[in-house]
C-alpha cells in the first residue's frame, strides 16, 4: 500500500474512533468528576488526582487506591489490591489480542494496552473483523480526555460547590459500579446470587467484630478471590460456541 | 495520609494496571481454554465492584436511608438498562433530596 494511502486509512480510523468514542468521553466526564471530588476529600492535591487518572484510566482501581492510600496500608497491599481489582482487564486483553490483526505492527499493542478500559474494550470488540490500531488510538484519546478532564474539574469543583452538592455528586462513582454489575445479572441467576453473597460478606467484613479489623484494601482482595473462585468452581460459565 | 509517599503509590498502581493490560495483549494470542480460570476471571469484576459499592454507598451519604434510597434508584434504573448517565444522575439526585429531608 502506498504511503499516502496508508496515512489516509490511519486518519480515517483515528477520526472514526474519536467520533464513536464520544459517548464514552461524556460518561467518563460525569464519573471522573465524582472521583476528583472524592480524591480531594481524601487529602490529595489536584495535581495528584489528575496524575492518578492520567496514568491509570481505571474507575474502580483508582477509587480503591484512594482507600489504600488514606489508610496507609503500604505498597504491597496497593500492588495486590490493584492486581485483583484490575484482573478483569487480563481477560479483556486476551480477547482484544485476537481482535487485533496478527500482521499489524506489534508495537501498537504496547500503546493500545494502556487505554484498554471497560468501555473502550466493548467498543473495540464491536468492530467488524479486526480493530485497527489507529481506531483504538482515537477512542482512547477522546475517552482519556474525558476521564482526566473530568477529574480536574471535579477536583477543582471541590473548592467551589457547596458540601452537600459535592457529597451528592460523589455518588456517581458508586452508581457506575451498579450500572456495570446489575444489567448482566438480570439474565443470569448465578450472578444475582454472587452479587447478593458479595453484599452480605462485605457487610459482615465492615461491621462484624473481628472481621472489621481487616483493611478495606485487603478485604476487596480476599472477598474477590474467595467468592470468584468458589463460584467458578460451583458454577463454571458455559462454554462459548466455537 | 499515614505512611508512604503518594507518588510511589501512584507509580505502583499505574505499573500494576499497565502490566495486567499489556502482558496478555502481547503474550497471549490464543483464548484461555481452562474453564475454571475463565469462569474465575468472569466473576471477579462482579465481586470487586459489589464489595466496593456496598455498604460504602450507604455510609457515604448523610444518612444511611438516603444512601439506601440512592442505591435502590440506581439498581432499578440499571435493571431497566437505562444507561450510565441516567443512573448516575438519578443516584445523585435521590441522595441530595433525601439528605435535605432527613439530615
Amino acid at each position: 500500500m502506498k504511503r499516502e494511502q496508508r496515512m489516509k486509512g490511519r486518519s480515517a480510523h483515528f477520526f472514526r474512533g474519536m467520533k464513536e468514542g464520544l459517548p464514552i468521553c461524556l460518561g467518563y466526564l460525569a464519573v471522573s468528576f465524582s472521583f476528583g471530588i472524592i480524591a480531594m476529600e481524601r487529602q490529595l492535591s489536584i495535581g495528584q488526582a489528575v496524575m492518578m487518572s492520567a496514568m491509570n484510566l481505571t474507575s474502580a482501581g483508582q477509587f480503591a487506591a484512594l482507600t489504600v492510600i488514606s489508610e496507609g496500608s503500604g505498597y504491597l497491599v496497593m500492588a495486590l489490591n490493584q492486581l485483583v481489582i484490575n484482573l478483569r482487564y487480563c481477560l479483556m486483553s486476551c480477547s482484544l489480542s485476537q481482535k487485533m490483526a496478527p500482521d499489524a505492527p506489534f508495537f501498537h499493542r504496547f500503546f493500545v494496552a494502556f487505554g484498554n478500559t471497560d468501555e473502550v474494550f466493548a467498543l473495540s470488540m464491536m468492530q467488524k473483523e479486526y480493530v485497527p490500531p489507529f481506531y483504538s488510538y482515537g477512542v482512547i484519546l477522546i475517552a482519556a480526555l474525558g476521564w482526566v478532564g473530568g477529574t480536574l474539574l471535579g477536583a477543582a469543583a471541590g473548592s467551589i460547590l457547596p458540601p452537600r452538592v459535592l457529597q451528592a455528586l460523589s455518588m456517581a462513582l458508586y452508581a457506575m459500579f451498579i450500572a456495570i454489575v446489575v444489567p448482566p445479572a438480570k439474565e443470569n441467576k448465578v450472578l444475582r446470587i454472587l452479587i447478593l453473597s458479595a453484599m452480605a460478606c462485605s457487610a459482615a467484613f465492615t461491621y462484624a467484630p473481628l472481621l472489621k479489623e481487616m483493611d478495606s484494601g485487603i478485604r476487596v482482595i480476599v472477598l474477590t478471590v474467595a467468592l470468584a473462585a468458589l463460584f467458578a468452581w460451583l458454577h463454571p460459565v458455559k462454554e462459548e460456541p466455537a | 495520609m499515614k505512611n508512604g509517599n503518594i507518588y510511589v503509590y501512584i507509580l505502583i498502581m499505574a505499573g500494576v494496571t499497565y502490566l495486567i493490560r499489556m502482558l496478555p495483549l502481547t503474550r497471549i494470542r490464543t483464548p484461555i481454554k481452562n474453564r475454571f480460570v475463565r469462569s474465575f476471571l468472569y466473576y471477579v469484576p462482579f465481586v470487586t465492584l459489589t464489595v466496593m459499592a456496598f455498604p460504602a454507598m450507604l455510609t457515604s451519604a448523610m444518612s444511611p436511608w438516603s444512601g439506601l434510597a440512592a442505591m435502590g434508584a440506581a439498581v432499578v434504573l440499571s435493571w431497566k438498562k437505562k444507561g450510565l448517565i441516567l443512573v448516575a444522575l438519578a443516584a445523585c439526585a435521590v441522595v441530595f433530596l433525601m439528605d435535605l429531608i432527613v439530615a
